[in-house]
């Protein structure tokens, strides 16, 4: 076995050493019962290099893959170029077989990288400080309401009906565990700019509300201003949270953070990982300065050696699961390390310059294609406002004209049925993001796809 | 140590002492690097993008009118940067990466080539299920390794670590109890548990209590049992443990907690001890995670992303989480989401991420899986432990192994600070380690054994890293015996000495500030 590297001659003479006449004679606590004789039977025996290479490659040339079709699926993951030079340094073997940097003198790569990552992070939501990553968007945002009942000691949290609906149905598992309590709705395809959604956000705000959390840009596009969102909030002693799935939008609209929220959390992806059907993904967290301490997550922080160096540790441990035990701030015990580097490096090789360059050629790309398409017959656009996402009405049900298109290799869209099943306000609405991978073509192909399906 | 047949050895006349400071800082192949706010600019970019086309904004007022604050470099200063910063990592592609219960194993770089083949790496998680039948079928393959590995009825493969994992099985444990009617308010943890037990317990709501261990390093079988009652919900128990010891009673204790009305937990974070040797279900397990990422060599990434799938027993498949991937027959897959889990799964916990976990660990976990075999994988158990057994047994004259005379170990040695000069600790032996070019092992855990050494050498390592491993560590621990002063000084060789942890902690400094402008610079 080609990872194995004793070989018999070596197993033959360590039982010597300790003293076993053979290797069952190490699993002897195993009572009898619960020992397999042979290998596990209904499973295959090992397999070369090439062999596994096969199998897999069959399973990967069963899928359509993004490159291979017009592509124009988002919601809460999406398709940008990643520059050669992240996935080759992420597979550095200092980078890619490391652990959680617990001996800090031999771990300042990664440290360094999460403090930058961390500065990255915080500026970009518009926020104080950030932490070294959370598993995903969906669970960075369950986080943010438990930190916010932990601050504000209020259960009920306010959730925009503009939020993913699978974030939403993340915290309502949560929610039936903690006792904490969610209000929550589902959008319309009213068209225009969310106002109504903000406005019945605030109307709710109350005394025992610990926080309203609403994401930016929206499931359906929508771009708003939050900050009066976020002054009432907080004339009520609530916090904002806001989230973000789409991070590059931020290299064109004003962050949450500038706008007034208090946590912004998010879903990184869209940086430098991939669409990689769903995960791993890096979650993006952070706050103002002084809820720090109340923040779940690793977190690295600046110090200074023995001989007066300048290095990076991990910090605030006290708030985790290895000191705190029951009583942590949460039950985390890891990131997303190696996303969040690849988040980072796809950040440092854009820059400031290459993040807004990036965020108007995608905003261009979306108002073409959302032209084009809402000049297809029967088709209109829901939003005034947008970055790369819009929502299209269509004349009927979008769910099976998203089937249909598939079936002529057309990924055109997240169909809103699929989202919200069982909602039929929605059925017809039709989610297309649009980003830098697309070209003109690749629209006038939806366009024809759309308009052949709806025929 | 470098071999020199030729006998030639230069004239050094001030080879003694310190080398002398550098101009730069640098130690030859040891580089500074400064933080990418200290050399990049806003105005430096490593992409080139086409001119977008010329159209009217529709950011609705809301374009950003502040700069954001982000440095770019150029692409060969990014590389730069990055490959100077990994250079200051310890990795397992350097060397033995002996931390105890975190089955640091080689990671095969077939997994990383699969994982990037655009039909897995390249697809959308909300694609119409038509068009990613090979996805949901290399979860299901997964999936169904898992669940025959482990004798166990179904998984849940949503959950993204360890610690989610957890979560995922005691929701599930919750939610069966509460299908029951039946409100139990407590869970009882070992105290050589890991510190996300008892986190995971509370934050799903149940009060922890600590079982006491006997003085052999495992759970006091006769302590639990008169400890459990109408009030314990669960028992959360690490097999093989924390002190590296298999749980002979595993079986009877998981009967006396079905008696009583209770459900068991398994932390499966030492799975690799007995992974194609014992199967969990045929020890009564109801719910136990899988760490991906330790048993099946998914790669750490300087801490996560892991993965943590969770298999269940027949009682609390019904409340798996969604969602959930069902082979139709015929080589087709289906999707369960909340939308469909009415018909079947009605009793399901619900969600708990957004999508279908963590794919890429997935696709890397099944060319180990596949790479394995049953037979494979049955020799990683035997070697894992093999390798553990040898180095008890090589340093228990040496270091105090308090539970050596409980009998083998399993894939972990566990030993003591017994014996060390007085001022010295196990954290000075780990720090001597680092010189010797090695990473240590874990420190202080599990908590039950004073200034623990948890070793776990797993089996991708050879005889002779062993043999070097096992004479660093003797080497260092007979420094701490013997009180050498240089020892508190260590590390001394890597690219930091030891830093100031409280300090960092006392006035935290989580991001970069520029620096405030100097007067001179003002006027």
């Amino acid at each position: 076995m080609r990872y194995l590297p004793l070989t018999d001659a070596d197993r033959a003479e360590m039982l010597g050493v300790i003293g076993a006449g053979s290797i069952d004679d190490l699993f002897a606590d195993v009572p009898a019962a619960a020992r397999l004789s042979g290998p596990i039977a209904g499973l295959p025996a090992h397999a070369s290099e090439m062999a596994v290479e096969r199998q897999l490659r069959g399973l990967a040339n069963r899928n359509l893959s993004a490159g291979d079709a017009p592509f124009f699926l988002g919601c809460g993951a999406y398709r940008h170029h990643i520059p050669a030079s992240v996935d080759h340094l992420i597979q550095r073997g200092e980078f890619l077989t490391a652990y959680t940097p617990y001996q800090p003198e031999i771990a300042q790569g990664t440290l360094q990288m999460l403090f930058e990552f961390q500065t990255q992070v915080a500026r970009l939501l518009g926020c104080d400080v950030a932490n070294a990553s959370m598993y995903d968007g969906s669970t960075a945002m369950w986080e943010a309401i438990g930190m916010a009942r932990r601050i504000t000691r209020r259960g009920k949290a306010l959730l925009s009906a503009g939020l993913h609906p699978h974030y939403v149905s993340v915290a309502k598992t949560m929610a039936k565990f903690t006792g904490d309590r969610l209000v929550t709705a589902v959008p319309t395809l009213t068209d225009g700019a969310p106002g109504d959604d903000l406005a019945t956000l605030i109307d709710a705000i109350d005394g025992e509300t610990s926080c309203v959390v609403v994401q930016n840009p929206n499931i359906l596009g929508h771009i708003a201003d939050l900050s009066e969102l976020a002054a009432r909030a907080h004339e009520k002693g609530a916090l904002l949270i806001a989230v973000v799935t789409e991070p590059v939008s931020l290299g064109a609209i004003r962050s949450p953070g500038e706008m007034g929220a208090d946590i912004v959390v998010g879903e990184g992806q869209a940086l430098g990982v991939g669409l990689q059907f769903g995960g791993p993904y890096v979650g993006l967290f952070a706050c103002a300065d002084k809820y720090v301490r109340q923040m779940p997550g690793r977190l690295c922080g600046q110090t200074y050696d023995a001989a007066g160096q300048r290095g990076f540790v991990l910090t605030l441990s006290t708030r985790e699961q290895h000191i705190r035990r029951e009583k942590a701030t949460s039950n985390i015990c890891t990131n997303s390390g190696l996303c969040a580097l690849a988040f980072s490096i796809h950040m440092s090789l854009l820059g400031e310059r290459g993040l807004r360059d990036l965020a108007a050629l995608n905003h261009a790309k979306a108002v073409q294609a959302a032209d084009r398409l809402a000049a297809v017959p029967g088709v209109s656009l829901v939003n005034d406002g947008f970055f790369n996402e819009f929502t299209l009405r269509l004349p009927k049900e979008a769910r099976p004209v998203v089937r249909t298109m598939a079936d002529k290799g057309v990924l055109g869209g997240v169909s809103l049925g699929r989202l919200f099943p069982g909602e039929a306000a929605l059925a017809n609405g039709l989610v297309v993001a649009v980003t830098e991978t697309v070209d003109e073509a690749d629209i006038d192909a939806l366009a024809a796809a759309l308009e052949e399906a709806l025929a | 140590m470098s071999v020199n047949a030729s006998g030639w050895k230069p004239e050094m006349h001030d080879a003694e002492g310190d080398a002398p400071a550098t101009f730069t800082g640098n130690r030859a192949l040891m580089l500074e690097e400064g933080l990418i706010f200290e050399i990049g600019d806003a105005t430096r970019t490593g992409v080139d993008l086409p001119q977008p086309p010329k159209v009217a904004s529709r950011l609705g007022g809301l374009e950003r009118n502040r700069p954001i604050g982000l440095p770019g470099l150029a692409e060969p200063e990014v590389v730069r940067h990055y490959t100077r910063l990994s250079r200051q990592n310890y990795a397992i592609d350097l060397g033995l990466f002996p931390l105890g219960s975190c089955t640091m194993k080689h990671n095969p770089r077939l997994n990383e080539k699969m994982a990037r083949l655009p039909g897995f790496a390249d697809i959308h998680p909300l694609q119409p299920i038509e068009t990613v039948q090979g996805g949901l079928g290399l979860i299901h393959l997964v999936g169904e390794w898992l669940t025959t590995l482990t004798g166990m009825a179904a998984v849940a493969m949503s959950p993204k670590a360890g610690a989610h994992g957890e979560l995922c099985g005691l929701l599930a444990i919750r939610a069966a109890l509460e299908a029951r009617g039946d409100a139990r308010r407590v869970v009882l943890v070992p105290e050589s548990a890991h510190g996300t037990n008892p986190a995971t317990a509370a934050f799903c709501g149940y009060a922890v209590e600590n079982i006491p261990a006997t003085s052999e390093g495992r759970v006091d079988l006769a302590a639990l049992k008169s400890r459990l009652g109408p009030d314990v919900a669960a028992v959360m128990i690490t097999n093989p443990n924390t002190c590296g010891l298999f749980e002979r009673d595993m079986a009877a204790i998981s009967e006396a907690v079905h008696a009583a009305g209770g459900l068991v937990y398994c932390d499966g974070a030492n799975f690799n001890a007995i992974v194609g040797r014992v199967r969990p279900g045929d020890l009564g397990i109801d719910a136990m995670h899988i760490n991906l990422h330790k048993t099946f060599s998914t790669p750490h990434g300087g801490g996560g992303p892991g993965s943590g799938p969770v298999v269940l027993s027949e009682a609390l498949a019904p409340f798996a989480p969604l969602p959930f991937i069902e082979a139709d027959g015929d080589g087709h897959f289906r999707l369960v989401e909340e939308e469909t889990a009415g018909e079947h799964h009605g009793s399901s916990f619900g969600r708990m991420v957004a999508f279908h976990g963590q794919m890429g660990m997935f696709v890397r976990a099944a060319a180990y899986m596949l790479s394995h075999g049953a037979d494979g994988l049955r020799q990683v158990a035997e070697d894992a432990v093999l390798n553990a057994n040898y180095i008890l047994r090589s340093l228990e004259g040496v270091l105090d192994a308090p539970f050596a005379a409980s009998g083998p170990c399993m894939h972990e040695a566990l030993f003591s600070d017994e014996g060390f000069a007085t001022g010295f600790s196990t954290l000075d032996v780990a720090k001597g380690l680092i010189d010797e070019g090695f990473h240590p092992m874990t420190m202080y855990f599990p908590l039950v054994v004073h200034g623990a050494m948890l070793v776990e050498p797993t089996e991708t390592e050879s005889k002779a890293a062993l043999d070097q491993f096992i004479g660093a560590l003797r080497h260092v621990a007979e420094r701490a015996k013997a009180g050498d002063p240089l020892l508190k000084q260590a590390p001394l060789m890597a690219p930091r000495r030891r830093l100031d942890e409280t300090g960092a902690a006392r006035k935290p400094v989580l991001v970069w500030r520029d620096p405030a402008p100097t007067a001179q610079a003002a006027e």
